[in-house]
């Protein structure tokens, strides 16, 4: 009898906990009728907000892709000094408020910035352009891919690497036939992750590259932006952000459950809670 | 044959520094307890571990040279490992495995090594025994100067052990370049290699061959580490018996089985020592003049023909045993154990299909 009233409490809080999180995002789609929601798409706003967004996130991805892998395969492959404190250094932006990753990158790049006359110097300027979109979101999403990656090869089993090189293999055909292979599934989820937390990218993106139409404003802009003006609008903006973070995170378990994944890679997944 | 020569080379470990300086001819088995360094020495071999001093070369091909801080990376040294778990490439074909080296065509090896119908299953689908053949296969494609192997029987269960340990010893023989291998079990070594060297705490305390360990074993730890007396015969079955003929002719009794060329092991501490000849229930007789005599504190081996018998230092005054002086051992047939057998392994290769021992291994 007590039992059943425990179970039964167990089951209801759980209940209320998933309706909670579900009811938001089933809102975004039982608000307004689907057709008017894809009608919207044709909207102007939300047509440019989409062009920057992707444009922005898969530079920023392939930047984010191209420096992190080998910074991942170091950190994780090589033992020296100070490396613990490059992982913690890494590790900084997912736990920076985006505000202040905005600012940082303003002092940074702007132009009263650490390197802004350098870079004037050189006939570049950053702030409020494209560019900084893309800069912000590498700069928030990084940590996740390279944490991830960092994960994904320290579990492949060293031996195999050094199998490769008595076989004859230099230290790139390893890395590439060997390595890479067996490591891509958490090197994807680790990119799943860092897309959508790029995606979604505000704080830093609206303080260092404002909130342009047409140029830096994003589907996270667009919606702050239209929201007042244009509720279906934003629904339609949310709807399709909703959507990617859907096939994102099917990729993300696709990724991890790929042959050679190991557990300690999930969960290191859930010590990463800072997807806004 | 070409010689591996590990000239006073030092690594240091975290408990101690392994010291050691080895000639490799034919084939040598580094055997001690795990963690004495012996897998140090084969990854310095390769390669894969930088010693702190010393020198290492392959007949004139200089691998590591400390004074003149040279150390060539694995791939350019001639080098076959083998790694104790295998190091397969899980995401390969045992056909993509064996081709990774790249030097031959791989089907000359698969053909050689009997695994040719498994050129296309992944490594997590074979049995341990395959694994092996599929790894051997691989480190010799590469066409290597030097076979290193890790423990080579360690991963394989009771089993398939015997069987492997055959066919191994079958394979090292054939081969015309130096071997090094490391294991615990001085039954492996001595069954596989024509030297054995015991290292402890990362230093070589005694080599020579199994039987000279044996025999005159440099200290208590080597005497209790060499266990068994390994002999060499050629057995006929009888119902429930083997008799196997050694070299010298003498005729051992064993309730073993197997037929054609085996090894038959028999500890020290099962042979009894005795000036006249023997009357009592023990199918097994050597007689000869006593070859040598080693103490070892309060007990003492005695090697006579090509066994060995450990009896206490008090034994040994009551029988005024001495060098030269003739003597009987005798063992009984219960007492041997047969622990490498030729045509044992061909017997067992024909009863089982592959394909059988295979679905066997396959996780649940």
């Amino acid at each position: 009898m007590r039992r059943a009233a425990v179970t039964g409490l167990y089951v209801a809080a759980a209940v209320v906990a998933l309706a909670f999180l579900l009811l938001p995002i089933v809102a975004i789609f039982a608000h307004t009728s689907p057709g008017r929601l894809l009608a919207q798409l044709s909207n102007p706003v939300v047509k440019d907000a989409l062009l920057v967004s992707f444009k922005t996130s898969l530079l920023a991805q392939a930047l984010i892709l191209i420096f992190g892998t080998p910074t991942a395969y170091l950190l994780a492959s090589q033992r020296f000094r100070g490396r613990a404190l490059a992982i913690t250094l890494v590790e900084l932006p997912l736990v920076l408020p985006p505000a202040v990753a905005g600012i940082g990158l303003l002092a940074a790049f702007g132009h009263f910035g650490l390197l802004g006359s350098s870079l004037e110097a050189l006939g570049i300027r950053l702030p409020f352009t494209q560019s900084a979109v893309t800069i912000a979101v590498a700069f928030v999403a990084s940590p996740l891919y390279i944490r991830q990656a960092i994960a994904a090869f320290e579990a492949t089993d060293p031996n195999l690497a050094a199998a490769s090189r008595t076989l004859g293999a230099g230290p790139v055909r390893t890395f590439f036939h060997v390595v890479l292979p067996l490591a891509r599934g958490g090197l994807i989820a680790g990119l799943a992750l860092s897309f959508a937390r790029g995606l979604g990218e505000f704080g830093a993106t609206i303080m260092f590259a404002g909130s342009l139409e047409k140029v830096t404003q994003t589907l996270p802009l667009a919606i702050y932006a239209e929201f007042d003006q244009n509720f279906n609008a934003t629904l339609a903006m949310s709807g399709v952000l909703v959507l990617i973070s859907i096939i994102m995170l099917v990729t993300l378990r696709i990724g991890l459950s790929w042959p050679g994944s190991s557990s300690t890679r999930s969960r290191s997944l859930f010590g990463l809670s800072i997807l806004n | 044959m070409a010689r591996l020569v590990l000239d006073q080379i030092t690594v240091p470990l975290r408990s101690f520094d392994l010291e050691l300086t080895l000639e490799v001819g034919a084939t040598v088995a580094l055997v001690g307890p795990s963690g004495a360094g012996k897998t140090t020495v084969l990854r310095s071999v390769a390669g894969l571990v930088r010693p702190k001093s010393g020198r290492i070369r392959c007949d004139d091909a200089v691998w590591f040279d400390g004074e003149r801080n040279l150390c060539l990376p694995p791939e350019r040294r001639q080098v076959g490992l083998v790694f104790q778990d295998y190091a397969l490439f899980p995401h390969m074909t045992v056909r993509q495995n064996v081709e990774y080296a790249r030097r031959h065509r791989a089907t000359e090896y698969l053909d050689r090594f009997g695994i040719g119908h498994l050129e296309r299953a992944r490594p997590g689908d074979l049995s341990g025994g395959e694994r092996q053949r599929v790894a051997l296969a691989r480190a010799l494609a590469r066409d290597p100067n030097v076979l290193l192997l890790d423990e080579p029987l360690s991963a394989l269960d009771a089993h398939t052990k015997a069987d492997v340990r055959s066919e191994l010893h079958e394979l090292l023989a054939g081969l015309a370049i130096p071997v090094l291998l490391v294991t615990h079990d001085f039954e492996d070594a001595a069954a596989l290699a024509d030297e054995v060297g015991v290292i402890v705490d990362g230093r070589l305390r005694q080599t020579g061959t199994a039987a000279d360990l044996v025999a005159q074993p440099a200290d208590p730890f080597v005497a209790s580490f060499t266990g068994a007396n390994l002999l060499h015969g050629h057995g006929v079955s009888y119902g429930d018996t083997t008799g196997v003929r050694l070299a010298d002719g003498t005729v051992i009794t064993t309730t073993g089985i197997g037929q054609g060329d085996l090894v038959l092991a028999v500890y020290p501490w099962d042979i009894t020592l005795s000036t006249t000849p023997p009357n009592d229930s023990a199918m097994n007789v050597i007689s000869g003049p006593i070859r040598t005599i080693a103490e070892l504190g309060n007990r003492v081996r005695v090697s006579i023909g090509p066994v060995s018998a450990e009896i206490t230092a008090e034994s040994r005054r009551r029988l005024d045993l001495q060098v030269g002086r003739t003597a009987f051992a005798s063992f009984k047939a219960t007492g041997t154990r047969i622990v490498a057998s030729g045509a044992h392994r061909q017997d067992q290769a024909h009863a089982e299909p592959e394909t059988a021992s295979r679905e066997r291994r396959r996780p649940a």
